[in-house]
């Protein structure tokens, strides 16, 4: 008897290891198909794709000026290298399209993508499908954080706060400052770091750090508007440059996610299943959980804090397009991605010229939107 | 004479600050079944966890040889494949893609599955009769299935010993019958090695070549089931008034009421 343990061909049972070559046909006569991995359909990322175009088109089509989607369509086409179309815009409308709204609409794409992906990682990570991205404290953190800087800038009579890149550097300081202590608070527990104790953890650190704005909203009652229309979110001031401060968060948060999706597949079973899979469940939580919360805070810093995206988003792909990390997280990111950039068209044309904070409208077109899955979902399974 | 599968020399194991295992020594020969039986808190799953890798357990565990502490996960997941008691049913998932997970330590690290792994998992499945329930949701199916589905994802492991914790626990006497004889006929037809703990004491006996009875960490009796499953032994580690009458497979442990 010679089984070794590490030997490179799978030990001992030559059936159970090496099945390729010499599998037994299976019965002919089966009434269904063979099951075949859970994966992304090609209808599935067909329809992801669709709804982002779909989303871009609309995204820079409507505004105070509408541009006729159709024009709209070739002018995005001329973007590319080698397309050129006569779209029948003025110069002017050009502009709109390119300067204005485009990088408004993207930036929108890229936060919706950033918060519904880093909400599937976090459910998936944590097991649990109440968690959200804003879990380990960064909605607490950015919240302290710009209340400080608006606050403390009005104080020193608007010198802070007279610079654009103030607000946004506390959001992405405040909530990676969160998180963090997060970790550490965590971390304390010992060996026993459930994911449990990390999210009692992110309690702890949330409601300290909300204690603490609360406290400086109290004391200057003044800046509370300023304050509420950044904690509501918005995509206002979007130029290309916001858009190119976010994208290197956006690239390497969906290559580490992306990357897991399959292990996390392997993490539903629990730890300690994972670990006789051979894989290092607590390594892998905390890298994924690092790369959600550094795309969450790049996110929170460019747009302020957008709820219910991450929540309700992967749970909708749940519902209509399976269970699988591998299909949740790529398509949580083109569905997440064209939600946000629709509700963004929703928040700046539905009471125009004044714009509704865009989380004020995610949570009232996504809450029905989401009951109404529910129930459909359900009546299909039944 | 080739390495035992398993072997232990003199576990301990402190859960909390109070010990759980102090010294416990087990030898499982390869293609050998042993059950591990013993009261509540004796420290039953401990072991199997310990032996499964899920405890720093350094030098005290040895598999087919090899230090536990010297193979990788992805190596050590090649050799030792483990039922837990109740194993999570994640919501959602098919009986395929569950027993899927059985082949990551055969994926690359960050990979996705081979042509080989999806046909390794159909063999499993067709040869524990699994065939039509690859599209099912694993948590449509009943116990026995289910239980079926579990031993599925640790065969396609390909693993050679198994480590089975209270298998046929959640069970009505059918099925367990059912699913112990699966595993039995699996063994002789793989040679694989079994290592399993168990409450039922008849049903464990009837079924394992050797019991170990674990006893407050310590190994009270080990050997074949007729010398550890005996009144005396009984009475006095599970405090159980029993009878004991010798069968064709084993004794039977039947439980008498105090009078």
């Amino acid at each position: 008897m010679t089984v070794r343990p590490v030997d490179p061909v799978p030990a001992g049972t030559p059936d159970a290891s090496r099945p390729a070559g010499r599998l037994p046909r299976r019965g002919p006569a089966r009434a269904d198909a063979p099951a075949r991995p859970a994966g992304l359909r090609t209808r599935w990322l067909l329809a992801g794709l669709v709804a982002v175009l779909v989303a871009l088109v609309a995204g820079v089509s409507f505004g105070p000026v509408s541009l006729p989607p159709g024009s709209v369509a070739a002018e995005l086409l001329n973007l590319l290298p080698g397309v050129h179309l006569d779209s029948g815009l003025t110069e002017r409308e050009i502009a709109i399209v390119t300067e204005l709204r485009l990088p408004r609409v993207v930036l929108g794409l890229l936060v919706g993508a950033l918060l519904a992906l880093a909400g599937g990682c976090y459910q998936g990570v944590f097991r649990n499908p109440l968690a959200d991205p804003y879990l380990l404290g960064v909605a607490a953190g950015a919240g302290l954080a710009v209340t400080a800087a608006i606050v403390l800038g009005a104080g020193a009579g608007g010198a802070l706060t007279g610079l654009p890149v103030t607000i946004p550097l506390a959001a992405f300081v405040g909530s990676l400052g969160a998180v963090a202590m997060t970790y550490l608070l965590g971390a304390a527990g010992g060996r026993d770091r459930s994911p449990a104790t990390l999210i009692l953890a992110g309690v702890a650190v949330s409601a300290f750090l909300a204690a603490g704005q609360t406290y400086l909203l109290q004391t200057h009652s003044d800046s509370l508007q300023q304050v509420y229309s950044w904690l509501l979110g918005r995509l206002s001031t979007a130029g290309w440059h916001d858009v190119l401060l976010v994208l290197p968060y956006f690239l390497l948060t969906a290559v580490v996610v992306l990357a897991h999706r399959r292990e996390l597949d392997v993490l539903a079973l629990g730890d300690d299943e994972a670990t006789s899979l051979g894989l290092h469940p607590q390594r892998s939580r905390y890298l994924l959980i690092a790369a959600a919360s550094l795309g969450t805070a790049a996110a929170v810093s460019a747009s302020g804090l957008i709820g219910f995206v991450g929540i309700i988003v992967p749970h909708t792909v749940r519902l209509l397009a399976g269970s699988s990390h591998r299909v949740i997280l790529p398509l949580s990111m083109l569905f997440g991605g064209a939600f946000l950039a629709l509700t963004d068209v929703v928040a700046r044309t539905a009471a125009a010229p004044a714009e509704i904070p865009i989380g004020v409208v995610t949570a009232l077109l996504g809450g029905p939107f989401f009951v109404l899955i529910l129930r459909t979902a359900r009546g299909m399974r039944a | 004479m080739s390495a035992p599968a398993v072997d232990v020399r003199g576990l301990r194991v402190e859960l909390g600050g109070s010990p759980v295992l102090a010294g416990v020594d087990l030898t499982v020969a390869v293609g050998e079944w042993v059950t591990v039986i013993g009261p509540n808190g004796a420290g039953k799953s401990t072991l199997l966890r310990a032996v499964g890798g899920l405890l720093p357990a350094p030098d005290a565990v040895s598999l087919f040889g090899t230090p536990i502490r010297a193979l990788r996960r992805r190596d050590r997941a090649r050799v030792v494949a483990t039922v837990a008691q109740s194993p999570v049913v994640p919501a959602g998932m098919a009986v395929f893609d569950y027993v899927l997970l059985g082949r990551t330590p055969y994926m690359p690290p960050l990979g996705r599955e081979s042509a080989a792994d999806v046909a390794a998992v159909h063999e499993v499945l067709d040869r524990l009769d699994l065939g039509g329930f690859g599209r099912r949701e694993l948590a449509t199916l009943s116990g026995g299935e289910r239980q079926r589905v579990f031993l599925a994802r640790a065969l396609a492991q390909g693993a050679t010993l198994l480590l089975l914790d209270e298998p046929t626990s959640a069970l009505d006497i059918g099925h367990q019958q059912e699913v112990l004889e699966l595993v039995d006929q699996l063994r002789r037809e793989h040679e694989l090695t079994v290592l399993a703990t168990m409450h039922d004491l008849s049903i464990a006996g009837e079924y394992a070549d050797r019991l170990v009875l674990l006893a407050d960490g310590r190994v009270a009796a080990a050997g074949p089931p007729a010398e550890v499953l005996t009144e005396e032994l009984l009475a006095r580690h599970y405090r159980a008034h029993v009878r004991v009458i010798p069968g064709p497979h084993g004794p039977h442990v039947v439980p008498l009421r105090r009078v």
